[in-house]
């Protein structure tokens, strides 16, 4: 805090790129219309957000009139399942949702709310050691009147990747319907969703460099969504409220960069996340610490590790002080964190449970940082260990 | 302003509480330089008592808030501590055992015996501070040869009796910026500073108790205090029943539920026998009693007995006592007058003058007349 900060929590969000930006400042205060407006100001803003939809398809491999502009990965998430749940009780196709343990609460949470309060039936998948679903679980869990099977890309907390493809194949094959929320992982893969079997896909630019405040849905056309807010007919009537054309367009600005930059952009982030977890798991013994997640089958920017007997909570305020961020699965900024769920869901003992950090590297680090948050790392561990057997 | 003035910039790690106190404390380090760091200790509460108690009320949520707008606008980084499981272990349990002893605990005393002056301290140290500093109201000095803690500038705010369990190393270390200030200057300085607290109110004592009725917190968490026994008088002539020795306190009159031609008090507590033992206000005065778990601000006791004045309670009046030196980290207090209210549990906590030389716990006290007991039992009808 007091010298140079050193940013590695991009898992959290990260800054706008300075092309980003750039590529969003007309939309501020020149082509400020209503896009639904007929003058020359609604078109001027209606051209930018219909551009800002192509160009998003056709760097997922889709066609315009799938791309929905929300207002964040969460958003889609709660349309998506709310939306497609809604729509078959409706037309009275089915009432059952699968999904994981491991989702994000915008997912886990959204499904649970339905079952608890509007009667769905839930599956809640459990996870390996390494966080991942089991493809022949999912089988097993559908029902006849299955609807739709939620489970995310990439784990935020532990980095694994799920085999989502495979899930997604196999409710295709049972005629389920698939979502999938890629907030986590959407720059690091390729996507081509005419041609994977995927119905729906959740994204937020703001993971990847773009802004915040704006999130995206892809809906394969043909999937009934049942609108949760209802206004004017913006987004194909599937989200009301006038578009935020300058967030739309710096969406798929960062999208682009992340897409043309996958290559260089995973090869760099792999090559700091590897430094780092060599670094610490070469200085501590293996009772005292472990890379959570899958160890090779993860997202490139992240590293996550679990300490035997320790808060992540209090080895980040070191952290901090060291002018280094970076967060924990149990973040928390009220002196109360509770056992990582994530952490329980893969098996660990209640000694670990809240003791989970992550770091998430990004474009702006390099390997002198990594071996002073290496360093700083082992410094506070060390501190604390010394301190947690005081104080037991 | 504190004790570092026109010394080095040094980091200090300030326990805050949100309130106006530890606030200005923060305030002042600040201002004079000082590279300051926030801290908050969650501490452990009693859960399942509503929406109206969930929080220890040391550390409410609105507190927390407080405590970081505050940091918020000094600019300094603030962190939340989990101790909840520590402070149960040592303070709550403490605090359950003294009562099962049948004495009267006062938790702020251990806690800064074995939280703030422990716990937080180490916890402070490890982030490379060289102080600690907190928002009490006392006084430290050097005088060429040791630490010394004072009184408080303000004595009706005077906060030292429940600071004597610190040591050498721990009174090296810690700061007490606003002990040089009156409470009226305190809040002044809060204005002054822009500080949004200056009309806080005070930190709790009892401030794991759900509702603030510790009777009926050792009903809930000691189940086995709760047995009915005999009420006696002095000669052990059984006058009465009681429902748990924890539920009366030492000179209490009400709710004894005995009809006798005098008041009768509580005199003190036998545990050993279950047994409440009552008197006359006469009896109520004692001239002496013993401590234990003393600590001396100079690491070391006096070679003899010395002349002091010794405070019995929190806000007690500190009233002219010969202390002197026994073994085993006791002392055996003399005082010049009889003195009621002296609680086994409570600290005994030595003064000359403004200095705080150290204090202890009482431990029960028994004068001739009344020891050793012969408990009578009423026969059966």
């Amino acid at each position: 805090m007091f010298g140079q900060q050193i940013y590695m929590d991009h898992g959290a969000t990260t800054p706008l790129h300075p092309a980003v930006l750039e590529a969003m400042l007309p939309y501020w205060t020149q082509d400020y219309g209503n896009p639904a407006s007929s003058h020359h100001f609604g078109r001027m803003a209606e051209r930018g957000l219909e551009k800002a939809r192509r160009d998003m398809a056709e760097l997922l491999g889709t066609r315009p009139q799938t791309i929905i502009f929300t207002g964040c990965g969460s958003e889609s998430d709660n349309l998506a399942i709310r939306g497609v749940m809604a729509a078959a009780r409706a037309a009275g196709r089915g009432n059952h949702l699968i999904t994981s343990i491991l989702e994000h609460k915008a997912v886990l949470g959204t499904a649970k709310q339905l079952r608890d309060y509007d009667g769905y039936e839930l599956t809640v998948l459990p996870v390996s050691e390494y966080g991942q679903v089991a493809p022949e679980d999912v089988a097993a869990a559908i029902q006849p009147n299955t609807v739709l099977i939620s489970i995310m890309a990439a784990n935020n907390e532990i980095g694994s990747w799920q085999p989502f493809q495979e899930i997604g194949a196999i409710a295709r094959d049972r005629g389920v319907l698939f979502h999938t929320d890629a907030v986590q992982a959407a720059a690091y893969t390729d996507w081509h969703l005419n041609d994977m079997p995927i119905d729906l896909l959740s994204l937020a630019p703001h993971k990847f460099y773009g802004p915040k405040g704006v999130g995206v849905l892809y809906r394969r056309e043909g999937v009934e969504l049942l609108s949760s807010q209802t206004g004017g007919g913006q987004e194909f009537g599937l989200r009301a409220g006038t578009v935020n054309v300058p967030l739309a367009v710096g969406a798929a600005a960062a999208f682009r960069l992340a897409i043309q930059e996958q290559q260089s952009r995973t090869a760099c982030y792999q090559q700091l996340s590897q430094q780092l977890i060599t670094g610490v798991l070469s200085q501590l013994p293996p009772d005292e610490v472990m890379l959570t997640g899958h160890p090779t089958d993860r997202l490139p920017h992240h590293v996550s590790f679990a300490f035997r007997g320790l808060k992540g909570n209090e080895l980040l305020m070191h952290l901090d002080m060291a002018g280094i961020a970076a967060s924990s699965g149990s973040a928390c900024v009220s002196g109360d964190p509770k056992p990582s769920d994530t952490l329980i869901a893969l098996g660990l003992g209640e000694a670990w449970q809240k003791g989970g950090l992550r770091f998430t590297v990004g474009s702006q680090n390099s390997p002198d940082d990594v071996a002073y948050v290496v360093s700083s790392l082992l410094e506070a561990v060390h501190k604390l260990r010394h301190l947690s057997l005081q104080y037991a | 302003m504190s004790g570092l003035n026109g010394k080095a910039r040094k980091r200090v790690v300030v326990a805050m509480s949100g309130g106006v106190d530890s606030s200005v404390a923060a305030a002042l380090l600040k201002h004079e330089g000082h590279e300051v760091i926030g801290l908050m200790m969650r501490l452990w509460s009693e859960p399942g008592m509503g929406a109206a108690a969930p929080h220890n009320r040391c550390c409410t949520p609105d507190q927390m808030a407080d405590a970081r707008r505050v940091a918020d606008k000094l600019d300094i980084p603030f962190y939340v501590l989990d101790t909840q499981d520590y402070f149960r272990q040592t303070i709550v349990q403490f605090f359950l055992d003294e009562h099962r002893r049948g004495r009267t605990p006062n938790p702020c005393i251990e806690c800064n015996r074995k939280i703030r002056f422990d716990y937080l301290l180490n916890q402070a140290l490890a982030l490379d501070a060289d102080y600690l500093a907190t928002g009490h109201y006392a006084r430290i000095r050097h005088n060429g040869q040791v630490y010394q803690l004072l009184k408080g500038l303000d004595e009706a705010k005077d906060q030292s009796y429940v600071l004597h369990v610190m040591g050498q190393s721990e009174l090296s270390r810690v700061l007490f910026p606003i002990g040089e200030y009156e409470k009226a200057q305190v809040r002044q300085l809060a204005a002054e500073f822009g500080l949004p607290v200056a009309s806080k109110g005070e930190s709790q004592d009892l401030c794991f108790l759900g509702d603030g009725d510790y009777r009926r917190f050792l009903r809930d968490y000691a189940v086995d205090l709760a047995h009915p026994g005999p009420i006696l008088n002095q000669d052990g002539l059984v006058l009465g029943q009681h429902e748990g020795l924890s539920n009366y306190t030492i000179g209490q009159r009400k709710g004894l539920g005995i009809a006798a031609p005098e008041p009768l008090f509580v005199l003190r507590k036998d545990p050993q026998n279950n047994a409440l033992i009552v008197g006359t206000k006469a009896a109520l005065g004692r001239s002496e009693l013993t401590a234990h778990t003393v600590n001396w601000m100079a690491d070391a006791p006096p070679p003899g007995p010395i002349a002091a004045e010794v405070k019995i309670r929190y806000k007690a009046r500190p009233i002219p006592a010969t202390v002197t030196p026994l073994d085993s980290g006791r002392v055996h207090v003399q005082f010049a007058e009889y003195v009621n209210g002296i609680t086994a549990g409570q600290g005994a906590v030595f003064y000359q003058g403004d200095l705080c030389l150290g204090g202890g716990l009482i431990a029960e006290t028994l004068t001739q007349s009344e020891a050793p007991l012969e408990v009578q039992l009423p026969e059966q009808s």
